[in-house]
């Protein structure tokens, strides 16, 4: 098992999506993360998929995905140079004044923005690639007693250079 | 530039070549049946059911080449396809179904016979769209007979908003087709085919092994060709049946978990495996890593996703199957095969039969029969027993089709795609061989079938037994028959293997029924009644006839490979 990334050109139109998720879900695939959204051309969106799976299973994702009608074009980013970033929500409830200071202490340390903050709570805002995003989500879970999470999957793609 | 919907889709369908709409009305479509009822170009066939329906759609585009069209309500008449839209979904068969739908302002609000029928079949079908604009619908069309009839081909589901059909628009049908994520493959990748030439060349056992994709892509008498310009022997999936007439003498028949003897023993011993149009479905292959273990492995097929995937193959060509073997036949020249065929035949006859049973009625018999009276006819097989027996047994020329529900195994496909077969061949016989359960999933057809004044033989095998099932149960379940027996009565003594007590009569009684639809009915019960009857039945012009064979019900089917065993790992019986 391996993490892979596909960028997937589809018709912006109704049931997509579905369909798309529908062939995981139906085929057993396994699906770490999907983001959708319009690209510059507004019939066309662009997905980016994140998943784990063995060298044959995936190539036989890209073949399925590729045979479905609506999907215009498959990108494998797994092995070539790509940006990611993924959006990372996080409220921490029910902090000590200490855990507060803790708290502010990681959000400048690891990069990220507190975007909100009143009495015993924080919200955090962390814009960071997907592994990062994990290791975020590990470190406040060790560290604090009531963490809430909104993840918002990863865009991606591909380098300049 | 203003076109009723309802008018456009009658236009467009006349545009497509369209000559008969499989159809069942209801409150959505009536608008577009009384459009029907208003022309004289389409003949709308009246089915009984619309799973049934579905199935004569696909033995008509099946048997003629053509798409096989069909119109449905909403709701449960779209959901009734569901089974027929999977069939022909896994033996790439192109449909266009189209679906009436409640209007637009009415989705979603759990609506008198509303459901999402584009989401049902999204995973079983190669498209499904619904139109939400009227001025799509030209387009959408054109594009459904497209997708369904090039590349794999396959069914396309067009669901139909009432208010769509009635609301008035471009009246415009577009002449092509630009789909930016479709494009079928319509090349073949020359050096591919060097590649594979080569590795053939030094081959001391080479073998084709044809499936469905031939006859899809009319590649036969290309295949005939080549088997003869080369001496390679061939063996055959299920759906390839028939794509080489069965005397040939380098045919050794199908392989799979009913295969021949010869030819599962062929393709363990082969050296480089050429195969065509097949996606080595695990009912062929038995245990994958003993699959053609000897084997390199060259592979044809127009679906790129079926090539790798249950076998990993050294050469993968992906392109039509008549594109590539006739490519081929540039690049080929004979080979010695004289003492591999030696070999494959010594296995042909180490599994001759040895059993004396020359006065029975047997499936051997019948079948026998069969093609000894019709050279030049139409086959469809129902699912079971007597399917396999077919495969066995029936002779194939190039004048003869066969229709059977390979890939998905749909009991009560036989007799409804009959029944499409012979309105897409009026002066062909047709030919239904069922089982006497199979025949029954869809039995309400004889209305279909005698009303339409179809003369077609159905011959019923009747074993008394869901045979196949039981065939499992009496070789790997103890002779547990569990849900399997046709006589069971509420009244039957728990042990029924009790052979003092006579079984209940056998329901229906396929007699009477033949007569109450106006139609013919014999039993055969003896060998020598056989030919006499089939001869019988050829005669009656006006109506369908059923011949009810009566076979014992511990009729097995041999060689078995059991599911998950190697190929070479056979049953003889």
């Amino acid at each position: 098992m391996k993490k892979r990334w596909i960028a997937l050109y589809v018709e912006n139109d109704i049931g997509v999506l579905a369909k798309i998720a529908g062939l995981f879900a139906g085929k057993n695939y396994n699906l770490d993360s999907l983001t959708v959204g319009t690209t510059e051309d507004p019939s066309i969106s662009r997905m980016t998929i994140g998943l784990s799976s063995d060298d044959n299973t995936f190539e036989q994702i890209k073949k399925q995905l590729n045979r479905c009608i609506e999907v215009i074009k498959v990108i494998d980013l797994t092995n070539r140079p790509f940006y990611s970033k993924e959006i990372l929500l996080v409220k921490l409830s029910n902090c000590s004044r200490e855990e507060i200071e803790e708290g502010f202490r990681i959000a400048s340390v690891f990069g990220t923005t507190i975007v909100d903050y009143g009495g015993d709570a924080l919200l955090m805002e962390c814009v960071q690639t997907e592994a990062k995003n994990n290791d975020m989500v590990k470190l406040l879970g060790d560290k604090f007693r009531s963490v809430k999470i909104v993840r918002g999957g990863s865009a991606a793609i591909d380098r300049i250079n | 530039m203003n076109q009723k919907g309802t008018s456009l889709l009658i236009e467009a369908l006349k545009k497509e070549g369209v000559d008969t709409i499989f159809g069942y009305p209801g409150s959505y479509v009536i608008d577009i049946f009384d459009e029907l009822y208003q022309q004289k170009d389409i003949e709308l066939i009246l089915p009984r059911h619309e799973q049934a329906l579905v199935h004569e759609a696909d033995g008509y585009a099946r048997s003629t080449g053509k798409v096989g069209v069909c119109l449905v309500t909403s709701g449960p008449g779209a959901t009734n396809l569901v089974t027929g839209i999977a069939t022909a979904n896994y033996d790439s068969v192109p449909l266009v179904c189209f679906t009436g739908q409640v209007p637009t302002s009415l989705i979603g609000n759990d609506a008198f016979q509303e459901v999402d029928i584009i989401g049902i079949t999204r995973s079983i079908c190669k498209y499904g769209v619904s139109v939400r604009n009227r001025n799509d619908l030209g387009r959408i069309i054109k594009e459904a007979f497209y997708i369904a009839r090039t590349g794999k081909p396959g069914p396309v589901i067009v669901d139909l908003p009432k208010d769509i059909m009635l609301e008035t628009g471009d009246d415009s049908y577009p002449e092509e087709v630009n789909i930016r994520g479709y494009r079928p493959v319509m090349t073949v990748h020359p050096k591919q085919l060097e590649k594979a030439v080569s590795l053939l060349e030094g081959a001391k056992k080479p073998l084709f092994l044809v499936g469905g994709g031939v006859t899809i892509a009319g590649a036969q008498e290309a295949l005939l060709k080549l088997i003869n310009l080369t001496g390679i022997p061939v063996v055959s999936t299920i759906m390839g049946k028939g794509s080489i007439p069965t005397a040939h003498p380098n045919y050794y028949g199908n392989i799979g978990m009913h295969g021949s003897y010869a030819a599962n023993l062929a393709l363990n011993e082969c050296d480089v495996l050429f195969s065509v149009g097949t996606r080595f479905n695990d009912r062929i292959t038995g245990k994958i890593n003993e699959f053609a273990t000897k084997a390199k492995i060259i592979h044809v097929d127009i679906d790129p996703a079926s090539i790798s995937r249950n076998i990993v193959v050294d050469i993968p060509i992906v392109a039509d199957a008549k594109l590539a073997i006739e490519k081929l036949l540039e690049l080929v020249k004979p080979f010695d095969t004289r003492q591999w065929l030696q070999r494959i035949n010594e296995f042909k006859l180490s599994s001759s039969p040895m059993e004396n049973r020359e006065l029975e009625l047997t499936p051997e018999q019948i079948i026998g029969k069969i093609n000894e009276c019709f050279q030049d006819a139409i086959i469809v097989t129902d699912v079971g027993q007597h399917q396999m027996w077919t495969m066995k047994y029936l002779e194939m020329n190039p004048h003869k089709k066969l229709l059977t529900s390979g890939g998905l195994g749909t009991m009560g496909y036989g007799f409804p795609a009959a029944i499409g077969a012979k309105l897409g061949n009026p002066d062909k016989q047709v030919i239904c061989i069922s089982g006497d359960g199979g025949f029954q999933m869809n039995i309400q057809e004889m209305a279909t079938a005698s009303a339409l004044e179809l003369p077609m033989i159905i011959c019923i095998f009747n074993n008394s037994y869901l045979g196949m099932v039981r065939q499992w149960q009496e070789l790997f379940y103890g002779k547990r028959y569990a849900g399997t027996c046709m006589r069971y009565r509420r009244s039957c003594s728990q042990n029924c293997m009790d052979e003092t007590r006579e079984c209940p009569p056998y329901l229906p009684d396929f007699l009477k029924l033949a007569e109450s639809y106006g139609a013919y009915g014999i039993r055969v019960e003896a060998k020598d009644q056989i030919q006499s009857a089939l001869e019988q039945a050829a005669r009656n012009k006006k109506a369908p006839t059923i011949i009810e064979f009566i076979i014992g019900s511990e009729e097995k089917v041999f060689p078995m490979v059991k599911a998950g065993s190697s190929l070479a790992d056979m049953i003889i019986g």
